[in-house]
């Protein structure tokens, strides 16, 4: 067991872990911070993928704008501070064999597929992922259309979730 | 002639392989203990740095400060640190104990992750992670969390009012933040810190210092200093966030606060005041390290001095400013500069200059370009500037006797 | 050396819960959080695909990058939406919100 598997593991624990915390707990904002941790545990395991980059903005977009937004709506729409009623809904049972169903089936589908188990080639050496990254996502003849689509949906949302959430003046 | 910590950290290497420890279990042993250093240093200053507040805020209040314990009051702190840490612990009832005990650790640990990407000299940098700059901005954002965490877990609803008008500065202030930070980082094209020091031969504040503004101002809008402190104004909601929150934890959002002002100066002073640059800096490393600080405590003082002289923003002319003036000018700025940025890329072989004079007429071309900027945005700020004081109402008289009624007897 | 199977079975063991979570929650708020998971478990699978099959080319990371984007976007929307409904009907158990019930 080399030391980074056993940093996996653990990082994977944690993660899973949190993770059923967050569609467990009965407390909305418990669920929001544990979701937090979730997404810590992601970011963690962007930087073991060599994608040290994706950990930061991680951080930024999912835990420092995401999670923020999660905690903020939580804590405007409930009226007392204790949490009141189950959790989980009446065919919470079925939701559960759906999930454990779809792992099962997802693994054996997975484990057919001849590369599996492969191992992490060496990066090619002199591109750096950051710089190439930049330059494909405003090339013409590589992302620069995916990623000017994004940016207008971007824009969409933001005045779309104003209009929405905006009170009428009286 | 190597940096002092260069030095001891190699002694401490060969020392350890003398021990028999493989090289891996070395390498890690080392970056823990400089990780623990990091940290305790940033700790330690800042119980320097509290002093120092206290009594330049005095002397230019024109009184004298702290200076009962030891020479010019410069053991006060430790004082003030026993009293904190002997006071009682008292949780409101129905806080939340996991949340509420959490808050203030992540307050100060948001902090001091930002030390771990500062350069001091040129070798000496915690870990130079070739997303520096972003790193900054992330672990910015965490502190955002652990005010909405303050605020939520105390059960009060002052608290919570605090930490959600505290946040909504903060959330505010990040974006001009981060769009100033993209400036820098256009002029250097690189986000490593040690990249982004080593690309100032000109300081980055003569290039673009509408960005170095912004940047500072917006920095001392995310900490929560004046005169944006309208977080933690005593007359303001009881104390924001902080009310239900006493002894070391209190102590641990005071620490925190202080050392993310110290953090900002010395931000500001890597980015746009060329860090550990100097003369000599490269052959004397320690030399490097001596420059950094003197850069970063002119700044602090700089931070200090406004806090002292100007007067509390409202939170609307808070919010206001962030997202009617300091965003639209940053896009501008960037937008401005990363046009001129190319324009010169492709033009400056044509202009046959002396090697030493490019990084100077660079900065020239930019410099223009801000001043340029500047006179625009003022041009379009003169119709919204107030032209007489609006009159309320007419002034009441003091000490005027009334008008005798008219009498009916004539 | 981590395998790639160990990055593909934590991403499905992720996408499920979070597929739990979508369906067996009553709030809405946390209906969304279990979304969330998913997103995150479809990127780390992109990334970790990246790294191990295609780390020449930049395919993998952008579309994590256009999910990243999208994700922000569904629940800068979508927050919106639910406290606009908490407005209105002073609930965000998905339940109550059935006026379209036929």
């Amino acid at each position: 067991m080399t030391p980074v598997q056993l940093i996996f593991l653990a990082v994977a624990a944690v993660t899973l872990a949190a993770a059923l915390m967050v569609v467990l707990t009965r407390n909305l904002i418990h669920a929001a911070l544990w979701l937090i941790v979730t997404l810590f545990g992601v970011a963690v395991f962007y930087v073991l993928l060599n994608a040290g980059f994706f950990a930061v903005v991680q951080v930024v977009v999912y835990i420092g704008a995401i999670a923020i937004l999660f905690i903020f709506a939580a804590m405007l729409t409930r009226r007392v501070m204790q949490d009141t009623g189950p959790q989980l809904n009446a065919g919470s049972w079925l939701a559960g064999l759906v999930a454990v169903l779809s792992f099962g089936g997802l693994v054996a589908v997975l484990s057919q597929w001849p590369g599996f188990s492969s191992q992490a080639a060496a990066l090619p050496e002199g591109a750096d992922p950051l710089v190439q990254l930049g330059t494909a996502l405003v090339s013409p003849d590589a992302y620069v259309l995916p990623f000017e689509l994004a940016s207008v949906l971007l824009v969409a949302a933001m005045i779309g979730a104003i209009t929405v959430s905006l009170e009428k003046k009286p | 002639m190597d940096h002092p910590i260069t030095i001891i950290a190699r002694w401490l290497e060969t020392l350890m392989l003398g021990w028999g420890l493989a090289p891996g279990a070395v390498t890690t042993i080392l970056t823990l203990l400089g990780a623990a250093v990091v940290g305790a240093f940033g700790l330690g200053l800042v119980i320097f740095t509290i002093w120092l507040e206290r009594k330049l805020y005095a002397r230019i209040q024109d009184r004298l400060g702290p200076n009962r314990v030891g020479p010019w009051g410069i053991l006060q702190t430790f004082p003030d640190m026993i009293k904190i840490f002997t006071k009682e612990f008292i949780t409101p009832d129905g806080a939340d104990k996991v949340v509420y005990n959490l808050a203030p650790i992540l307050s100060v640990s948001a902090v001091l992750l930002t030390w771990a990407v500062i350069p001091f000299a040129p070798a000496i940098i915690g870990t130079d992670v070739n997303v520096g700059v972003l790193y900054l901005v992330a672990v910015g954002s965490l502190g955002a969390l652990s005010i909405i965490m303050a605020g939520w877990s105390s059960n009060n609803k002052y608290a919570m009012l605090g930490a959600f008008r505290a946040v909504a500065q903060m959330v505010s202030y990040e974006v001009p933040m981060v769009l100033a930070l993209l400036i820098p980082v256009l002029l250097a094209q690189t986000m490593k810190m040690n990249g982004l020091v080593e690309a100032q031969q000109v300081w980055f504040i003569f290039y673009v210092p509408i960005a170095a503004l912004i940047f500072f101002i917006t920095s001392l809008a995310e900490t929560g200093r004046a005169p944006f402190d309208l977080l933690e104004a005593e007359s303001e909601l009881v104390a924001g966030f902080q009310t239900e929150y006493s002894g070391l934890k209190f102590g641990m959002f005071y620490v925190g606060e202080f050392l993310h002002a110290f953090t900002i100066s010395a931000l500001t002073a890597t980015l746009f005041l060329g860090g550990w640059q100097g003369l000599g800096a490269e052959r004397f490393p320690i030399l490097g390290t001596i420059f950094f600080f003197i850069k970063t405590f002119a700044v602090y003082f700089v931070v200090i001095w406004i806090r002292i002289s100007l007067p509390r923003l409202r939170i609307d002319q808070l919010l206001n400013f962030s997202w009617k003036f300091l965003t639209p000018l940053a896009l501008v700025l960037l937008l401005a500069t990363a046009i001129v940025e190319k324009l010169w890329l492709d033009l400056y072989p044509s202009l046959n200059l002396v090697v030493g004079a490019v990084p100077w007429v660079h900065a020239g071309v930019h410099f223009v370009l801000n001043l340029l900027i500047l006179w625009g945005m003022l041009n379009l700020l003169k119709p919204h500037k107030v032209k007489t004081r609006r009159t309320v109402a007419e002034p009441r008289p003091v000490a005027v006797a009334p008008e005798p009624p008219v009498s009916e007897i004539s | 050396m981590i395998p790639l199977s160990w990055y593909l079975i934590l991403a499905a063991a992720l996408f499920c819960i979070g597929l739990f979570g979508v369906l067996g929650r009553r709030n809405a708020i946390a209906i969304l959080m279990g979304i969330e998971l998913m997103l995150n478990a479809v990127n780390i699978n992109l990334v970790a695909f990246w790294r191990y099959r295609a780390a020449e080319g930049i395919a993998g990371q952008a579309f994590a990058i256009i999910v990243f984007a999208v994700a922000a976007a569904e629940v800068a929307v979508g927050l919106a939406l639910i406290i606009s409904i908490y407005r209105r009907r002073n609930s965000v158990v998905a339940d109550d919100i059935n006026l379209m019930k036929g």
